[in-house]
This record gives structure tokens, C-alpha cells and sequence, in this order.
């Protein structure tokens, strides 16, 4: 397409600080446009975790502490598109409050568009344009609630668990392997008297297959704000292992994989014969990947 | 890759059309500006716009215009809708206005909702307001707005807040 020049001007412009050339050249690449840069250039934290445990309001918390020492926050805030509609109510932003009227903050809301692969086919070469833009802290939020999210976030280079107490969710998070991502795990709403004993439950997880790369647990509030100092300068420290690196990767070879199945010109084809029962599925399997 | 993104490869610098399948949508931010705790309203036309197949972005209550705009430029949007039930809609919505203007997000579709008298209107419509909807406004109705904003921009006329004034819904 002949868009290479423009996009190379506005990367131009976006260089210098221009946050609208940058806005319109990360559409063009979430568009489905090549980035002018060279791929896996820059460097992100995935932070994700159950639905309302807090996630937004943390990454709020978190922007403010970065702010307050002059770091710049770029956040690319990923939520599902409506199946029907295609529609998208992005409302993460709400939860951010102070970001809007700071030069050092960029906020990002994402749909998923129904795509796997689509979206996060962008997310990279997004992550790669705003590191070269300057931005020093690049963070992709999104809801660790299945496995497409586990996904998105996979494509991130460190992954942030968060977790609240009393919801039961760590076993389902355990359940859709987010845990064996996570390079570091937080227990959100450390103000409320449960989430210490959520902190032990989720450390005595962790410590049935201890080795010497199994992440740390820290209590945080993002409500008082109590314990996300110490949250940044841990994620400054923070590595990722060679076990979760192989785990991402993998994650990300599967989502390629579905992209590529989901737009495979046999796909309808196929799933018509399926219905009818003229093939078998291990046939349709066989056919789709001659295909692919 | 991904052909039918390609469809509205003539489009992508205007920036606020989206593709998907055939159907153009948008991304609209739906912003509370000013000290107005109000968002009923505001909820209910963010979900009306999704279930039209929109992105919709809501920013949340209490933003100040220059936070709007900015919110505006950092989400590529095409269209805002400001919410007002407070009154000050004739001071808060003018500066939106203005501040797009001045990002020279001249193409911007801006529209309004809440409580805003008759009398107060033309104003806002001067000011490159596009449509104001009142209590009783069907989703219908707003979604019928977005798609003549989308044919009118497609023959060539004015819709931006910073484009000719003149028309409005």
C-alpha cells in the first residue's frame, strides 16, 4: 500500500514528541499497516489479572509514582469487542485518573475486534514505535480471564499478575496458566483483611514447584496507594526466565497459528463439509493445514 | 494480510473511519467535561453506540476540556460526545471546541447531549457542534447521525468541528 511515506513522516514527527502523529501512526499499524521499525525493538510489561480485581486503578497508582519521578507511561489498554455488535466499550481509562493532564503519559484503549492474532500481530510493532518515540515505561493492560487474553498478554516481555483477596480466582488463574507466565505477582486491595491470606494462598502455590526463578508476591492498595513505590522499583528488577520465555513464546506461536487457521480460505468450506458430517474432523484438520 | 482492512486504505489518514467487515464504524470518546456527577446518560449512549458496532471510549467523569481533547488525540478518535447536565455547557463545550481546533483535529465530529436549553443551542452550533440530543432521544436517532455524518463526509461536506459550520442534525 502506499502509505510508506506517510507513515515515515509521522514516525518523524512522533520522534519529536508530536502525540498526534504518533496516535495516527499506531492506528495505521493497528490497521494492519508494517511499521517503519524494525520488530522487537522496544521492550513492555504485560499486567493482567481477573476482571475487577483492580488492574486499571493500579496501573493509575502506578503512573502517578512514574510521573512523580519525571519517567514517562505509555499504556496500550486492551478490552474485548462486543461478538455481536463488533462494537467496543473501552473504559479504562475511567479508572486512570490523574493521566490526562500529564505530558509524560500516553493512554492507548484497544479493542480486541474480535481477531485473535489481528490485534496482537500490532501490539509488537506498537510496543516498537513507542520505545522509539521515547516512551520509557510501556504497559499492556488486559482482563486475565481466558485463554485469548493470556495471549495478548504473552506478547508482552515481563508479565504482572494481579490478584485481589477472597475471590477464589487464583485457582482459575492457576486453572488458565496465567501463573506460570507471571514474572512478578501483586495482591491488590492489601487494605481489605483478606488479602493477606490471599498473598499465602498464592505464595504456597507458587512454592509447590519452587525453583529459583519462581516470582515474587508483594501486597499493594491501590486505593491508599500503600506499597506501589516498592511495586516500581521491584519491576525495575524484575526478570523473566527461560522456562516463561518458552511458555510466551509458545502462547505466541498458537495465536499466530489461530490467525492463521480462522483466515484460511478453506475455512468455510470446511466447516460446511463438518457439518454435514462428510469429513472427519482429524480430515478437516489435515485439509486447513495443506492449506496454511 | 488481513484483506479487508485494506477496503479503507484511502481513508486511514482522515483517521476516524474503521473497517470492519463492511461496515465503517468509529471510534467515539464519550466524555462527563466539568463537575457534573451525572453519567447515566453517558453510560447508556456509550452502550447504544457499542451495540451500533462503535469503539467507544468513556473517559469517566470530571475531565476538563483540555483533557478531553487530549483524550481525543491519544485515542485517534473521530467523533466525541460531551455529556452536560450541570449548565455550564455554554463555557465547557465552546472550549472543547476550540482546543480540537488548536490540535488542528479539524475533522473531529463533535456532538452533545444532556440537558441543553433551546436557547442555548445555536451557539453551540456555531461553534461546529454537530447535533445536540436531548431527554428522549432514541439510540436510534444517534446512531441514524453517525451514519449521515459518515455519508455526508464521504460526498465531501463539512462535518469537523473544525470544518464550515452551516449544517447540523
Amino acid at each position: 500500500m502506499a502509505l510508506v511515506s506517510d507513515l515515515d513522516e509521522l514516525l518523524e514527527a512522533a520522534r519529536t514528541g508530536d502525540r498526534r502523529s504518533l496516535s495516527k501512526l499506531l492506528t495505521l499499524v493497528e490497521e494492519g499497516h508494517n511499521s517503519p521499525l524494525e520488530r522487537g525493538t522496544g521492550s513492555s510489561l504485560g499486567i493482567t489479572g481477573p476482571p475487577g480485581v483492580g488492574k486499571s486503578s493500579l496501573i493509575g497508582k502506578m503512573i502517578d509514582v512514574w510521573v512523580e519521578r519525571e519517567e514517562s507511561v505509555a499504556v496500550l489498554a486492551v478490552d474485548p469487542s462486543s461478538p455481536r455488535s463488533g462494537g467496543a466499550l473501552l473504559g479504562d481509562r475511567m479508572r486512570m485518573t490523574n493521566a490526562d493532564s500529564s505530558d509524560l503519559v500516553f493512554i492507548r484503549s484497544l479493542a480486541t475486534r474480535n481477531h485473535p492474532g489481528g490485534l496482537m500481530d500490532c501490539l509488537t510493532p506498537m510496543v516498537d514505535i513507542l520505545s522509539e518515540c521515547g516512551w520509557k515505561n510501556i504497559l499492556i493492560e488486559t482482563v486475565g480471564a481466558g485463554q485469548s487474553e493470556i495471549r495478548v498478554v504473552a506478547f508482552a516481555d515481563r508479565i504482572l499478575l494481579v490478584d485481589g483477596p477472597d475471590r477464589g480466582d487464583i485457582i482459575q488463574a492457576e486453572k488458565a496458566g496465567i501463573m506460570e507466565l507471571a514474572d512478578l505477582i501483586v495482591i491488590n486491595k492489601s487494605d481489605l483483611p483478606e488479602a493477606e491470606r490471599a498473598a499465602k494462598a498464592v505464595k504456597s502455590a507458587l512454592s509447590v514447584g519452587e525453583d529459583d526463578s519462581t516470582p515474587d508476591v508483594l501486597m499493594v492498595s491501590a486505593h491508599s496507594g500503600e506499597g506501589v513505590e516498592d511495586l516500581v522499583d521491584q519491576l525495575r528488577n524484575t526478570t523473566t526466565s527461560a522456562d516463561r520465555e518458552l511458555l510466551r513464546v509458545r502462547e505466541r506461536l498458537i495465536s499466530a497459528w489461530d490467525y492463521a487457521l480462522l483466515n484460511s480460505a478453506e475455512l468455510d468450506i470446511t466447516l460446511q463439509a463438518l457439518e454435514k458430517g462428510s469429513i472427519t474432523l482429524q480430515e478437516a484438520v489435515d485439509r486447513i493445514r495443506k492449506e496454511v | 494480510m488481513i484483506e479487508y482492512r485494506a477496503k479503507c486504505s484511502n481513508r486511514f489518514i482522515e483517521g476516524y473511519h474503521r473497517c470492519r467487515k463492511n461496515d465503517l464504524t468509529m471510534r467515539i470518546v464519550v466524555a462527563k467535561p466539568g463537575l457534573d456527577g451525572h453519567d447515566r446518560g453517558a453510560k447508556v449512549i456509550a452502550r447504544a453506540l457499542r451495540d451500533g458496532g462503535h469503539e467507544v471510549i468513556y473517559t469517566g467523569l470530571r475531565r476538563t476540556p483540555d483533557e478531553i481533547v487530549r483524550i481525543v488525540i491519544d485515542e485517534d478518535a473521530g467523533a466525541v460526545g460531551l455529556s452536560s447536565l450541570s449548565g455550564a455547557h455554554s463555557v465547557l463545550i465552546p472550549r472543547v471546541c476550540e482546543g480540537l481546533r488548536k490540535s488542528k483535529m479539524d475533522n473531529v465530529i463533535v456532538f452533545a447531549g444532556g440537558i441543553i436549553p433551546e436557547q442555548d443551542r445555536e451557539s453551540l452550533y456555531s461553534e461546529g457542534v454537530r447535533a445536540i440530543f436531548g431527554p428522549g432521544t432514541t439510540s436510534t436517532e444517534i446512531l441514524e447521525f453517525l451514519s449521515t455524518i459518515e455519508q455526508r463526509s464521504q460526498s465531501g461536506d463539512p462535518v469537523g468541528v473544525g470544518e464550515e459550520a452551516g449544517w447540523h442534525w
